[in-house]
């Protein structure tokens, strides 16, 4: 079947298989690899991208379903020039991140968790992240670049 | 994940339609279940009728005083809508508690209840608010809709439309969440509705089912002291890795205490 739909700001169009989920569809017909493929079981979070600007775990919808979405990867973030997304610079600041496995859904939740809760608690973005498990940095800085990025002191 | 085809509904007739074409067709809510058990290959549909494309299941309002929710509507959408949040806030902030975020906003309510998992958080608010599922062609009590395990009063092609919430004077959801799935170990609905007391549980059971005795305490005094002898026969709880028979059904009169006090405040 053919799926068409916006990735990153451009029109795309792609033939699919209809069992063919939206995290293959980005990584392996589009090239786009930074959204990563962790447990393919919906329980890392590592696959997170938006679709229609919220946050979905791609491993866990078919491409057919986003089918007229629009939708954001990792590699949609940055600048045309380069300049990272705030969010970005935040975990690179406050070194959110080890191995950088778990890094894009990361972000891509964090993203999303500030949309919703503009100047979270820790409490709230702890909850905020419960769908993206990190297995390098014991969430700790995480926390922090996700406060940074709200303004908040300390961070 | 076995190869299906793929159908998008463009109205309800159509669904139905695909549904009685005589190929073996699955309904596909927010598939946030449906897909891992695709991939699990638990199920092996010739195709899925993914019903995204109907507007009027993504609804929210309300209604002859009842609230009205679409079967499509994501568990977000619920637990952020306003409406929801005055009329029936347990049942918003059940809804913000299903999952994570992602999960929670491709996962639908029609999804959740036509799935019927014993653990699922919904059939809770369901039978504690004493609401109606409204389908394609009935109108069907919470009472009589979870039948057990992944079990329900539906039709093969039966569709939920909508359901319908009458707002209860109080209530409140505890969860006993497991800490990695975050679906209901128990959870217990507790509601002062029009017609008294309600109190159901999840998670416990093989489905969603209510605690009569509980009720009739309540009715005579509403405050976590009067069910705090009632205790349920382990003999009727679930019981596997994460915890036994007796941990349940010590932790339904834990939380339901829990939950009476807390729709009290």
């Amino acid at each position: 079947m053919q799926v068409s739909m916006t990735v990153n700001g451009r029109s795309v169009t792609q033939d699919v298989e209809e069992r063919t989920l939206l995290s293959d569809l980005l990584r392996d017909c589009l090239g786009l690899t930074g959204t990563h493929r962790g447990c393919d079981t919906a329980q890392c979070g590592a696959c997170t991208v938006h679709v229609n600007g919220r946050a979905v775990k791609s491993c866990n919808l078919l491409a057919a379903q986003v089918q007229g979405c629009e939708v954001l990867t990792i590699e949609g973030l940055a600048g045309a020039d380069g300049t990272l997304h705030p969010m970005q610079e935040a975990f690179k600041e406050c070194h959110g991140l080890q191995c950088g496995f778990c890094t894009p859904g990361m972000v891509m939740s964090a993203i999303d968790l500030l949309r919703r809760t503009p100047g979270p608690s820790e409490a709230q973005i702890r909850e905020g992240l419960e769908g993206n498990i990190c297995r390098c940095t014991g969430y700790v800085n995480i926390v922090r670049a996700v406060q940074r990025v709200s303004g908040q002191a300390g961070a | 994940m076995y190869s299906f085809s793929y159908h998008r509904a463009i109205d309800i007739e159509d669904a139905r339609a695909q549904l009685n074409n005589g190929s073996d067709s699955k309904v596909l809510g927010g598939g946030q279940t449906l897909l891992a058990s695709l991939k699990l290959r638990l199920a092996q549909p010739d195709c899925l009728v993914d019903l995204a494309g109907i507007a009027e299941l993504r609804v929210i309002h309300k209604t002859d005083g009842n609230l009205h929710i679409g079967a499509m509507t994501p568990h977000a959408e619920v637990a952020d809508s306003p409406e929801v949040q005055a009329a029936i806030p347990a049942l918003a902030h059940l809804a913000g508690q299903i999952g994570d975020p992602m999960v929670r906003n491709c996962g639908t309510l029609g999804g959740s209840l036509a799935n019927s998992d014993p653990a699922a958080d919904y059939p809770a608010a369901v039978l504690g608010l004493g609401a109606t599922i409204v389908t394609d062609r009935r109108r069907i009590a919470a009472d009589d809709f979870f039948l057990g395990m992944f079990e329900t009063a539906l039709e093969p092609d039966e569709l939920i439309v909508r359901v319908e919430f009458p707002p209860p004077e109080c209530s409140s959801y505890i969860k006993f969440k497991h800490p990695a799935s975050r679906f209901a170990l128990v959870g217990v609905f507790v509601a002062k509705t029009a017609g008294g007391p309600r109190v159901a549980v999840t998670g416990a059971g093989p489905a969603a089912f209510r605690v009569l005795p509980m009720e009739e305490a309540l009715s005579r005094h509403f405050s976590p002291e009067a069910i705090e002898h009632i205790h349920l026969d382990e003999a009727d709880m679930n019981s596997d890795l994460q915890a036994t028979a007796a941990y349940r059904a010590h932790l339904v009169n834990v939380l339901a205490r829990r939950a009476v006090l807390a729709a009290l405040t």
